[in-house]
C-alpha cells in the first residue's frame, strides 16, 4: 500500500472521535513515561515523599485507562471500524492496558523504595538507573512508533528488550553474592531485586506496544514468534 | 472449491458507455460472494452480465466470456430463457405478481418455463422452495391469499422462493435488503448462509457490514473495474489495495 497520509474520513465524528482515542494514549504515554522517571528517582534519592506523590500520580494513570477504554468501545460500537480503522483500535484497546500495567510497575517501584528508605541502603546504584533508562526509553518509544506508524522505531524496541533482560540478569548475580556474603543483605537484597524485576517487566510491555504497532502497520501478528522469524 | 462461474475479460456497454473494463474473476461453488462498491461502480452491471439479464436493456451489449460450468452462456445459440432458469436472480425491491396468490407466486417460474407437472409435485416444489426461502410457517395458512398481502421482508423472501423453485444453480442477489427492515435483513442473511450449502450465491450490496457478515469472498468494483477480490476476513481487516481501505474505512475523497 503507499504511504501517502490517508485522506480524513467523509464522517467527521469519526475522524473526531479517532483523533481523542490517539491524543488519549499520546498523553497517557508521557504520564507513564515520567511516572517510571520519578519512581526511580525516589529509589536512587532516597525521597520517600516523592515516591508518595508518584503512587498518588496512579490514580490518573488508571482515571486515563478507562478513558481511553471507553473511547474504543465507542468507537467499535458506533462507526464499525475496518481495515486500518480497526486494527488501530484493537491496539489502542491492548495498549493502553501495557501502559497502565507499566503505571502499576511504576507504583511497586515506589513501594520498594518505601521499604528500603527505612534502612540503610546496600550498595550504590549503578545498573538499576541504567536499566531505567533504558526501559523508559523502550516506552517512549513505542509510542512514538505507534503514533507514526514506524515499524522501524518498532522493531528497534524489540530488539533493545536483550538489553534490558541482561542488565537484570547482571543484578540477579549481582545481590546473590551480597546474600551469600552476608544474611543481613537479604532484606534489601530482595527488594532492590524486584526493583529490577518491575523494570524487567516495563520493557516487556513496552515490547508489547511495538509488537502491536507492526501489526497495525502490516496486519500481520508478530507476538510470541522468534527474534528471527520478525 | 471448484469454480462455479468464472468471468473472462468481460466488458459490459451502455450504447458507447463502458460500464465494465475487462473484468475476470471466478465464483466458487457453495459459497456466498459479495460485490461491493459505490454507486456507478458497475457492481450491478457484472450480476445482470452474468444471467445475461444486462443485453435486455436497449442499447445494451457485453463483450467477453461467462462460463458456467466451464461453457460460455455467451456462445452462439445458447438460450437465454434457459441459462436464467440455471442462474436465478432476486431483486433490489421485491417483485411478486401482486395479484397473483402465495403458491401461485411460488410456482410461477414452473409455468413460465413451460414445465408440466402434476398437482402434487407443483404442491411439493412450492412447499419445499418457502421452506427453504424460511417463509413456510408463516404462510402455510393462507397460501391463496396474494402475494401483495405479505410484508415487505415476507415478500423479499417469497421472491426467493420464487427463484429457488425453478432449482436453479446460481442465485443472483441485486441488493436484495436494501427496503428492509433489520430484522427482514437479519432473515436473508440467515438464509443466505443456509442457501449456500446447495447454490452459489453472488450478492451485490451498498451494506459494507452485510458483506463482512454474509460473504466468503468480497470484490470491491469502482469506475466499472475490478479493484479488489479477496477473502471478505481479509478485505475488511487488510486490504490490499489503498482504494479498497479507502472506501471500506469512509474516507470518500
Amino acid at each position: 500500500m503507499d504511504t501517502n497520509p490517508q485522506p480524513q474520513h467523509t464522517n467527521r465524528q469519526y475522524e473526531e472521535d479517532l483523533r481523542g482515542l490517539r491524543q488519549g494514549l499520546l498523553k497517557m504515554g508521557g504520564l507513564v513515561e515520567r511516572q517510571i522517571a520519578e519512581a526511580v528517582e525516589s529509589l536512587v534519592e532516597r525521597d520517600s515523599d516523592h515516591a508518595r506523590a508518584v503512587i498518588k500520580n496512579d490514580e490518573e494513570v488508571n482515571r486515563m485507562d478507562v478513558a481511553n477504554d471507553e473511547q474504543c468501545i465507542r468507537l467499535l460500537a458506533l462507526h464499525q471500524p475496518t481495515a486500518s480503522d480497526l486494527r488501530f483500535i484493537t491496539t489502542g484497546l491492548k495498549i493502553t492496558t501495557d501502559l497502565e500495567r507499566i503505571g502499576d510497575n511504576a507504583v511497586n517501584i515506589c513501594e520498594r523504595a518505601l521499604e528500603l528508605n527505612e534502612v540503610p541502603q546496600l550498595k550504590p546504584y549503578v545498573d538499576l538507573p541504567r536499566m531505567a533508562e533504558i526501559a523508559q526509553s523502550m516506552v517512549k518509544d513505542s509510542i512514538d512508533a505507534f503514533m507514526r506508524n514506524d515499524v522501524v522505531l518498532a522493531q528497534n524496541v524489540i530488539e533493545r528488550d536483550d538489553e534490558v533482560d541482561h542488565l537484570n540478569y547482571q543484578i540477579y548475580r549481582e545481590l546473590l553474592s551480597y546474600m551469600a556474603e552476608d544474611p543481613h543483605t537479604i532484606g534489601p537484597a530482595t527488594r532492590l531485586l524486584f526493583v529490577s524485576k518491575y523494570l524487567e517487566r516495563i520493557a516487556d510491555h513496552a515490547t508489547n506496544i511495538a509488537e502491536m504497532v507492526m501489526f497495525m502497520v502490516h496486519g500481520k501478528v508478530v507476538r510470541h514468534m522468534d527474534k528471527k522469524q520478525k | 472449491m471448484a469454480d462455479k462461474l468464472v468471468v473472462r475479460h468481460l466488458s459490459a456497454y451502455f450504447h458507447a458507455v463502458r460500464a465494465l473494463k475487462d473484468i475476470s474473476l471466478s465464483f466458487p461453488e457453495n459459497h456466498v460472494t459479495a460485490i461491493i462498491g459505490p454507486s456507478g461502480c458497475g457492481k450491478s452491471t457484472l450480476v445482470r452480465c452474468l444471467n445475461r439479464m444486462h443485453e435486455v436493456v436497449a442499447g445494451a451489449r457485453a463483450e467477453g466470456e461467462v462460463l458456467l460450468d466451464g461453457e460460455d452462456i455467451y456462445a452462439p445459440g445458447v438460450d437465454p430463457v434457459q441459462i436464467r432458469r440455471r442462474i436465478g436472480m432476486v431483486f433490489q425491491k421485491p417483485t411478486p405478481f401482486p395479484a397473483m396468490s402465495i403458491e401461485d407466486n411460488v410456482a410461477a417460474g414452473l409455468s413460465l418455463n413451460g414445465l408440466r407437472i402434476s398437482r402434487a409435485e407443483r404442491d411439493r416444489i412450492v412447499e419445499k422452495s418457502l421452506r427453504q426461502a424460511a417463509l413456510w410457517d408463516e404462510v402455510k395458512d393462507r397460501l391463496r391469499r396474494p402475494g401483495a398481502s405479505l410484508s415487505g421482508g415476507q415478500q423479499q423472501r417469497l421472491c426467493v422462493a420464487r427463484a429457488l423453485a425453478v432449482e436453479p444453480e446460481v442465485l443472483l442477489m441485486d441488493e436484495p435488503c436494501s427496503a428492509l427492515d433489520p430484522i427482514s435483513t437479519a432473515r436473508i442473511e440467515e438464509l443466505l448462509l443456509e442457501l449456500k450449502s446447495s447454490y452459489t450465491i453472488v450478492i451485490v450490496t451498498h451494506n459494507m457490514q452485510q458483506a463482512a457478515r454474509t460473504a466468503d469472498l468480497t470484490a470491491f468494483m469502482y469506475q466499472g473495474d475490478l479493484i479488489e477480490f479477496g477473502e471478505t476476513r481479509q478485505i475488511f481487516t487488510n486490504p490490499e489495495r489503498r482504494e479498497t481501505e479507502d472506501y471500506i474505512t469512509g474516507r470518500f475523497g
